[in-house]
C-alpha cells in the first residue's frame, strides 16, 4: 500500500479498495518500524491520525469526500498545529503547543487529509543538512551515514522512505529543493506569496515560502492545490485565486524552450552529477524541447546577498523569543536582562545564534547601507538576470545541488561550506521565483536532482514539465533498500 | 571584514544572547568567516540600483478596519512560562 501514489490512494479510497483507517495504520506501523533508523519525525500523532482517518472514512461512505479525504500526510514541524507541539527543531519551542493552526494546516484539514505527525528539520529552518535540529539529525534513507539535506530533511526522508506519501515543507534558500534532490523525491517551492505564511514560524519573511514534497509531480500538484491561495492574515500572500495545479499535466512539451544557465555548470559541480543532469536535458530534447544557453551573470553573488538578507530578517523575527510569553525560559533569572540573555542563549542552538549575530551586525548603526541596503540592491540585479532570461526561454533548468548527499558531520563545523550547498537554489528565493527538484539519476547509489526554475506564477507549467519527464523515465519510482 | 571578540560580545548584548567565555573564540572566528563571505558584495557596483524588498515589488495591502479576531487571552496565557491574574510575570524591573 505504501508504494501507491497519492493519486492512486485517492481513487483507491473512493472505490473502497481500502479504508483510510487501514491506510493510516499501515503508515503508522512503517513509521514505528523504520523511523528509529532515520529520525525523520519529531512527533507522531497516532491517536489523532486514527480519529481523523475514521472521520474520513465516514465522509467517503457518505459520498461527501473533499480532495484529499483520508490521505495521510506529514507536516514539517514549522507549521503551527493546534494543541500539538510545534518545535521548529528548537529547544526554544520544545514545550510549545500552539493555540491555533497554520493556514496550511487548516487547508489540509478542510481537504480531509490525515496528519501522521510532525517532521524533523534544521533548527528554525536554518541549515542544509538537518544536523542543527535539537532533536538530532535525520538520516538519508539511501545511505544512513549521509545527511538528507535541509532544512526540510525530515519531510524529505519520510517521503523517500515511504513513511508518508506526501509532506509539507518550506523553502527560504533551498530547503525544499535541496533535500528533495538528496533524498530522490519531487519537491516544489511555489512563487513567493502563493502559500500563506500565517502560522508558519518565520525565519526570513521576504524569502520564506511553503511548498510540498511527494514522489511524483502529480502528487505534488495535488498537495499544492490545498495549500495555495489568498489569505488576508498574511499581507505578503498574493491576492491570486486558488488554481488547479494539475490542469496542464498532460500537455505536450513540443516547442518548449529550456534555458541552461552556464553559471550552473561551472567549477564546483560534481562531474557525475552533471552527467545525470545533462542526460535529463537530453531526455527533454527527445520530448520536443529546445535547449538554449543563457547567462545569469550575478549568480555568484546570490549566496553573499542571501547571508545578509536572511540573517537580518531572522534577527528581527527571532527577537520575539524572549522567554516571557511562550517557549523556553531559563531557571531563576536574576533580572530581566538575565532572563532574556540566558533564555535565548540556552534556547537557541549554535547556527541560529550565529545568524542572529550576523543579522544584528548587518543592521547595526553605521553598517546598514554597506550590508543590508547593498544586499537588497544586489538582489535586484539577480532578479533582473532572470527577467532578462525569460524574454527568450520558458523555463530554466540545471542541477539542484552540487553533488549527491554528503556524509553526516562533513560540513557541520564549517558554516561557509554548508552555505555554499545552496548555491544553485538561493537565487530563486531572492527573485521570488517558483522552483522544483525532481529525481533524474543516481551516483553511487545516491539520488541526483534536476532543478526547474519557472517564471512567476508558472507552477502549473512547471508541474506539467516535471510530470512529462516522469511519464518517460522511472527515476522517481526508485525506492531505497531500507524502505522496500 | 573580520570581527574581534569584543565586538562579538557587544553584538551578543544587542541580540540578548548569552555567550559563554569558552565558546567566544569559536563564535568570533566563524562569524568572521561569514562576514568575509558576504564582503564579496562590496566589489559590486550598485550605483543607481533600487533596493529590492519584495520580490514581486508588491505593496502592502490595506484592509477594512473590522474586528476579525476573537480575544484568546486565556489560550495564549496557558502556554506562558509564568502568569498571574492575566499578567505575564518577569523579574522586578523598577524598585
Amino acid at each position: 500500500m505504501h508504494q501507491l501514489t497519492i493519486a492512486d490512494m485517492v481513487s483507491g479510497l473512493r472505490n473502497r479498495e481500502f479504508s483510510s483507517v487501514e491506510l493510516t495504520q499501515h503508515f503508522l506501523k512503517r513509521i514505528q518500524a523504520l523511523d528509529p533508523q532515520l529520525n525523520s519525525f519529531i512527533t507522531v500523532t497516532e491517536e489523532a491520525a486514527l480519529a481523523a482517518a475514521q472521520a474520513a472514512d465516514t465522509r467517503i461512505a457518505a459520498g461527501d469526500a473533499p480532495a484529499l479525504c483520508g490521505i495521510p500526510v506529514a507536516h514539517k514541524d514549522i507549521f503551527c498545529t493546534e494543541g500539538v507541539r510545534t518545535s521548529c527543531g528548537s529547544k526554544m519551542l520544545d514545550n510549545f503547543a500552539p493555540p491555533y493552526n497554520a493556514k496550511v494546516i487548516d487547508g489540509f484539514n478542510a481537504a480531509g487529509s490525515v496528519m501522521l505527525g510532525k517532521t524533523n528539520m534544521d533548527e528554525f529552518a536554518m541549515g542544509s543538512s538537518n544536523e542543527s535540529s535539537f532533536y538530532g539529525p535525520t538520516k538519508n534513507p539511501w545511505d544512513t551515514n549521509c545527511v538528507p539535506g535541509g532544512s526540510s530533511g525530515g519531510s524529505a526522508a519520510a517521503v523517500a522512505a515511504l513513511l508518508a506519501p506526501g509532506a509539507t515543507a518550506t523553502d527560504t534558500g533551498g530547503s525544499i529543493r535541496q533535500p528533495a534532490s538528496l533524498c530522490g523525491i519531487t519537491g516544489i517551492k511555489p512563487t513567493y506569496g502563493r502559500v500563506s505564511r500565517w502560522g508558519m514560524i518565520a525565519f526570513a519573511s521576504s524569502l520564506d515560502q511553503g511548498g510540498a514534497m511527494a514522489r511524483t509531480a502529480e502528487d505534488a500538484a495535488l498537495l499544492l492545490n490545498v495549500m495555495a491561495g489568498p489569505d488576508g492574515r498574511d499581507s505578503t500572500c498574493l491576492d491570486k485565486p486558488a488554481e488547479d495545479f494539475t490542469r496542464n499535466l498532460h500537455e505536450s512539451l513540443r516547442g518548449l524552450r529550456i534555458g541552461i544557465p552556464k553559471e550552473y555548470f561551472s567549477e564546483g559541480l560534481d562531474p557525475q552529477t552533471e552527467a545525470c543532469v545533462r542526460a535529463a536535458l537530453a531526455e527533454y530534447e527527445k520530448l520536443g524541447a529546445t535547449l538554449v544557453e543563457i547567462s545569469l551573470p550575478h549568480t555568484h553573488l546570490a549566496v553573499p546577498a542571501y547571508y545578509v538578507i536572511a540573517p537580518s530578517e531572522a534577527s528581527a523575527n527571532l527577537s520575539r523569543f524572549d522567554g516571557v510569553r511562550y517557549g523556553h525560559r531559563c531557571e531563576n533569572p536574576a533580572d530581566l536582562r538575565d532572563l532574556y540573555m540566558r533564555s535565548r542563549g540556552e534556547g537557541f542552538g549554535e547556527e541560529v545564534q550565529r545568524r542572529i549575530l550576523v543579522g544584528t551586525y548587518a543592521l547595526s548603526a553605521g553598517y546598514y547601507d554597506a550590508y543590508y541596503n547593498k544586499a537588497q540592491q544586489v538582489r535586484r540585479l539577480i532578479k533582473n538576470d532572470f527577467v532578462e532570461a525569460y524574454k527568450n526561454v520558458d523555463v530554466i533548468m540545471g542541477p539542484t545541488a552540487t553533488s549527491p548527499a554528503f556524509a553526516l558531520g562533513a560540513k557541520s563545523k564549517d558554516p561557509v561550506a554548508m552555505y555554499l550547498e545552496d548555491i544553485y537554489t538561493i537565487s530563486a528565493n531572492l527573485a521570488g521565483l517558483p522552483g522544483m527538484s525532481l529525481p533524474c539519476g543516481m551516483v553511487d547509489g545516491k539520488p541526483v536532482g534536476l532543478q526547474i526554475i519557472g517564471n512567476y506564477l508558472d507552477e502549473a507549467r512547471m508541474l506539467n514539465i516535471a510530470h512529462q519527464f516522469q511519464q518517460h523515465t522511472d527515476w522517481h519510482t526508485a525506492v531505497p533498500g531500507m524502505a522496500a | 571584514m573580520s570581527v574581534d571578540s569584543s565586538e562579538v560580545t557587544k553584538l551578543a548584548e544587542l541580540a540578548r544572547i548569552a555567550i559563554s567565555d569558552e565558546t567566544l573564540q569559536d563564535v568570533t572566528e566563524r562569524l568572521g568567516n561569514v562576514l568575509e563571505l558576504v564582503d564579496q558584495l562590496q566589489l559590486v557596483d550598485t550605483a543607481g540600483i533600487a533596493p529590492l524588498a519584495h520580490p514581486l515589488d508588491e505593496v502592502q495591502r490595506l484592509r477594512a478596519d473590522d474586528v476579525t479576531e476573537q480575544n484568546q487571552r486565556e489560550a495564549f496565557q496557558n502556554i506562558a512560562p509564568q502568569v498571574e491574574d492575566g499578567l505575564y510575570l518577569v523579574p522586578k524591573v523598577i524598585d
